[in-house]
This record gives C-alpha cells, sequence and structure tokens, in this order.
C-alpha cells in the first residue's frame, strides 16, 4: 500500500489497494462456489447411488467451467412486456447482497477484507437486502408462477430473517461486541476456556440450531425451496430467467451456501479456534485451517439435507419460523441473560 | 476537494434524485423501488457521519422488513393507473399549499438552529462501536422513554392482532397440527379385501370395437 502511496497519492492508492483486495477476496469465493456445484452433484449423485458428473476432466473437475461457459453463450431472453429495467437489474442485486457480505468476514485474525466495530449488524443489514433480488426477478418477469414463487420465497425470508436476528442477539450477548473478530476471540475466554465447551456451540445449542435451521430456509435450499418447488410452480422466481442472469442466480445462491456456513462456523463453532488443547502441538494451534474445515462440514451438511429431506409445505415452514422458533429464540435470550449474571456464569 | 465530499454530493444528489421519483414515478413498483434507493443513499450518508449503527439499522427496519412488505403489498394490488390520476387538476391547489406550508416549517427548523456539524459527536478513530455508547445512553439516561415507546410499539403490536383475528369467522379454516401429527397408518390408510372381480376378455374387447366404429 505504501509503494502505491507513492506513485498515486493518498486517496487513489487507497481506491486501488482495496479495489485489489476485494478482487483477492472474490475471486477464491467465485472458484470455491464452482466447485461447490461440482461437490454438491458428487456428493447427491452418492446418495443416489449414481455416479455424478465425471465426464468433463479428471473426475469431472472441469465441469463448473463447462457449465459457465455454456451459460454465457446462451442467449439472454426476455420476456414480452417485462419490465427490462427491473428484469436485468434483479440478478444483479442478488449477487451484489451475496458477495459485499464478505467484506466483513474474518478468515483468521489477520486476514480480512475490513475489520469494522459492526460487522454482524452489517452482515444482517446487507443479507437482508438480498430478498429484493428475489422478489422483483418474480415480479419483472411479468409470469404467475415466477411472481409466485417470488412471493413465497419473500414471506419465507421474512419469516425467518426474524429467528435469526434473534439467536443472533444470544451471540452477541455472550461475546458483548458486534465484531466478527471479538466474536471468536471471545469463544476462547471463560471457564471452559480452551476447549470445545468455551464456544458458543453447547451453551447456545438451542441458538445453533435455529441459526443453522433458518440459514438453510434464508437460502432456500431444500427442504425449504418452495420458492422453486418444481413440481408446482416450475422453477418459482427465475423461471423466466436464461443465460447469464441465470448463472448469477445460482452464484448467488451457492454463494449464499458459503457465507452461511461461514457465519454458523465462526459465532457457534469457535470460527479458527481448535477443538484439541493448546499443547497439542499443531493440531491445538487456532489456524483458518480449523475454520476452512469447519465450513466444509456444514456444507456437507447443507447437501446432506437436501438428499434427506422432502420438501416443506407452505404453512408448515411459516409455523415453523414463527410459532416454534421465534418462541425459543425469545425465551433462550431470557435465559441467557439470567446465566450471565448468575454465579453459574461460564462467560466470565 | 477531497474524496469524502465528493461522495457525499454523490449521495445527496442520487437521493435528491430518487425522492422525487417516488412522486413522480408512473409504476407504483418503481416508485417503491425509488423510495428504497433513498432509504439506502440516506444510510450512505449517516454512515459518512461515522454513525454506522444507526445507517445499518435504517437499512435493516426500513429497507429489509418495511419496504420490502410495502412493495410486496404494492405488487399484490393491481393498481388502476388511470383512476389514480383521475381529480389531480382538482386536488392540485390544495396539494400545493400543504406542500408550501410543509416546505416553510422545514425551512424554520434549519434557520432557526445553527448548522449541527457532528450529529453524534463520535470519535471516528475510537474502538468502541457506536451500538455499545447507544446502549449506555438509551439503557441509562433514557430508560423510561424506552420503556415507554417499547410498551407503545407492544400495544400496536396487539390491536393488530387483535383487529385481524376473528376467531368468531365461521368460514376461516384452521390446521389442527396436534391431529395431523398423532395420525397413523390405521388412521390414514385401510386395507379393504375384495373379491377378484373378473370379466371376459373378448366381450371387452368387443365392446371397445363397437365405441370404435360408432366414432
Amino acid at each position: 500500500m505504501e509503494f502505491l502511496q507513492h506513485y498515486l497519492g493518498h486517496d487513489l492508492a487507497f481506491a486501488i489497494w482495496h479495489l485489489i483486495k476485494a478482487v483477492l477476496t472474490i475471486v477464491p469465493l467465485t472458484l470455491s462456489v464452482a466447485y461447490l456445484t461440482l461437490a454438491e452433484r458428487r456428493i447427491l449423485a452418492f446418495m443416489h447411488a449414481r455416479i455424478g458428473a465425471n465426464r468433463v476432466g479428471p473426475f469431472g473437475l472441469f465441469q463448473p467451467f463447462a457449465d459457465l461457459f455454456k451459460f454465457v453463450f446462451k442467449e439472454i431472453i426476455v420476456p414480452y412486456k417485462a419490465s427490462r429495467g427491473v428484469f436485468y437489474f434483479s440478478p444483479i442485486i442478488i449477487l451484489f447482497c451475496a458477495l459485499s457480505c464478505w467484506a466483513v468476514i474474518p478468515f483468521n485474525p489477520e486476514l480480512y477484507f475490513t475489520d469494522v466495530n459492526a460487522g454482524l449488524l452489517y452482515v444482517i443489514a446487507v443479507s437482508s437486502l438480498g430478498v429484493y433480488g428475489i422478489i422483483l426477478a418474480g415480479w419483472a418477469g411479468n409470469s404467475k408462477y415466477s411472481f409466485l414463487g417470488g412471493v413465497r420465497a419473500t414471506a419465507q425470508m421474512i419469516s425467518y430473517e426474524l429467528a435469526m436476528g434473534f439467536a443472533l442477539i444470544a451471540v452477541i450477548m455472550v461475546s458483548g461486541s458486534l465484531n466478527f473478530i471479538d466474536i471468536v476471540n471471545s469463544q476462547a475466554y471463560g471457564k471452559f476456556a480452551g476447549s470445545i465447551f468455551s464456544w458458543n456451540l453447547i451453551p447456545l445449542f438451542p441458538m445453533f440450531l435455529v441459526y443453522l435451521i433458518s440459514g438453510v430456509a434464508e437460502t432456500n435450499r431444500a427442504p425449504f425451496d418452495v420458492c422453486e418447488g418444481e413440481s408446482e410452480i416450475v422453477a418459482g422466481f427465475h423461471v423466466e430467467y436464461s443465460g447469464t442472469p441465470f448463472a448469477l442466480f445460482m452464484l448467488a445462491e451457492y454463494a449464499n451456501m458459503f457465507l452461511v456456513s461461514t457465519l454458523t462456523a465462526i459465532m457457534f463453532l469457535g470460527g479458527w479456534l481448535s477443538p484439541f488443547p493448546r499443547n497439542w502441538g499443531i493440531l491445538g494451534h487456532e489456524s483458518m485451517a480449523w475454520l476452512v474445515i469447519k465450513v466444509l462440514i456444514l456444507l456437507f451438511g447443507f447437501i446432506w439435507y437436501r438428499a434427506t429431506f422432502p420438501r416443506y409445505r407452505y404453512d408448515q415452514i411459516m409455523r415453523l419460523g414463527w410459532k416454534i422458533f421465534l418462541p425459543i429464540t425469545l425465551v433462550w435470550i431470557f435465559v441467557i441473560a439470567v446465566w450471565m449474571v448468575s454465579p453459574f456464569t461460564i462467560w466470565k | 476537494m477531497d474524496i469524502v465530499s465528493v461522495l457525499f454530493y454523490v449521495f445527496a444528489a442520487i437521493l435528491l434524485f430518487s425522492g422525487f421519483r417516488v412522486i413522480t414515478a408512473k409504476n407504483p413498483v418503481h416508485a417503491a423501488l425509488f423510495l428504497v434507493l433513498a432509504f439506502v443513499t440516506s444510510a450512505c450518508l449517516w454512515m459518512m457521519l461515522n454513525v454506522e449503527f444507526l445507517a445499518l439499522t435504517l437499512i435493516l427496519v426500513y429497507v429489509g422488513a418495511v419496504m420490502v412488505l410495502f412493495l410486496f403489498v404494492v405488487m399484490m394490488l393491481d393498481v388502476d393507473l388511470e383512476s389514480l390520476r383521475k381529480g389531480f387538476w382538482k386536488n392540485m391547489p390544495l396539494a400545493l399549499v400543504l406542500g408550501v406550508v410543509v416546505l416553510l416549517e422545514m425551512l424554520l427548523v434549519i434557520v432557526k438552529n445553527p448548522v449541527v456539524t457532528s450529529v453524534a459527536n463520535v470519535d471516528p478513530e475510537s474502538k468502541i462501536s457506536n451500538a455499545n455508547k447507544l446502549g449506555w445512553v438509551l439503557y441509562t439516561q433514557y430508560s423510561y422513554p424506552v420503556e415507554l415507546a417499547s410498551m407503545i410499539l407492544l400495544l400496536g403490536l396487539v390491536v393488530a392482532v387483535a383487529l385481524t383475528l376473528r376467531k368468531t369467522d365461521k368460514q376461516a379454516k384452521y390446521q389442527n397440527i396436534a391431529a395431523q401429527v398423532a395420525v397413523d397408518s390405521k388412521t390414514r390408510f385401510t386395507m379393504v379385501k375384495m373379491a377378484a372381480e373378473v370379466e371376459e376378455i373378448s366381450s371387452a374387447e368387443n365392446k371397445q370395437e363397437t365405441a370404435g366404429d360408432k366414432q
């Protein structure tokens, strides 16, 4: 950065330095998203006792690029009487929201794009914008199927955002910060410091479950994928999209899966903290590898749910969000608050 | 001019433009979208004043929740654009008078009070977060107003539920989840033994042929 400042002056160097950092964050992310699609196809195939995509390159490793080229070279069809501006804009919104959340996510105490005080709040705020991409995509296509999909997705995302927010409030309470690095570090302190019991996973276990399930619902993945229920409304909100805009929707969906998994790992599973005691040598040290392992386990779960559970009915989804998750989180916030001020507190 | 003031003018211009488009856009959905843009740009302006908590809460509450519901309703209602335009010129004088009054009131407030240079009085280098400071003030100095405001909000919530929930409505149908969960295979599925019915194949074929002939 100092090198750039020397040649370009302060402001321009600042802008270019952050641009470089953004590229360095987004390119690996996009690549991992591409391979997540391949991993999903292979794992689903394994669970279905099929072989899956293994033709393009060794073990099908070039399959994501083959898919990408196919999407890029396809024609973008805009339906008759569609609202053109909104139609083109909505995939951009949804991808923007999925990628810009990564600006505040730390990968280890030193490796992050920015370290802001209100990082958690930023992630909640920006990811709540993602629903616009879906509702506008559903509306702009001027098709009843896509509109129904958009309406379903919106209702679902608004309902689960509440439970998700309340689950995060408990995390904020026990760590006393909205900053991700502080949240992870706070999980290394307390009565059970340095062991798996000081992570938020066990004391906040109901919140962890609520967050995990709400995360699946927020990303509109199976078994909560009523917004693209193939048997009822063809493909939901993106039924009118083809070519590159459709690829953007897919990219955003998988990037959101990555985001939710990373957030769960950071907030409940201790981020880059090691599950082993400190004196175990390299196994006991905190490192980014632990974060990656935790994220991969959670992502495998995402794919596993898709292969296992049948799709929820719409009223069941609403009931789960409003009548089960919301009361659980509200009660557990109260329990945690009492626990924190009681003599049995484990956070001091 | 440094980069911050350039950004300020850019955001302010977008804010003014989107605010103007909210009232001039023909399509109500587009008007709602411009309102969203106005909220987002004003959040960006707040962010430049280093009040990140308020800025993010504005996005979270107004853009992420209120405007989504608003957009939802606007999309579901099939608004007749022609009937909206009816009586535009008839109501114009009254609207103009009201608009001028509101404008004068706002100008009065701005002129009477000196320009506030730092609204939140925040130190950008401080490691204590905005949320932390705001929480201290809200729950110590202003705890009674906060309680009062939350009671009023709760009252609004209860009233809204009371207005929409009509248990007396005979036509309303409810899901009984306990009954749904309690079913077992015997209540859902009954095996009925029937004697096998054997029909002579040749006669069935004859019938089909005659039906085909008629067509």
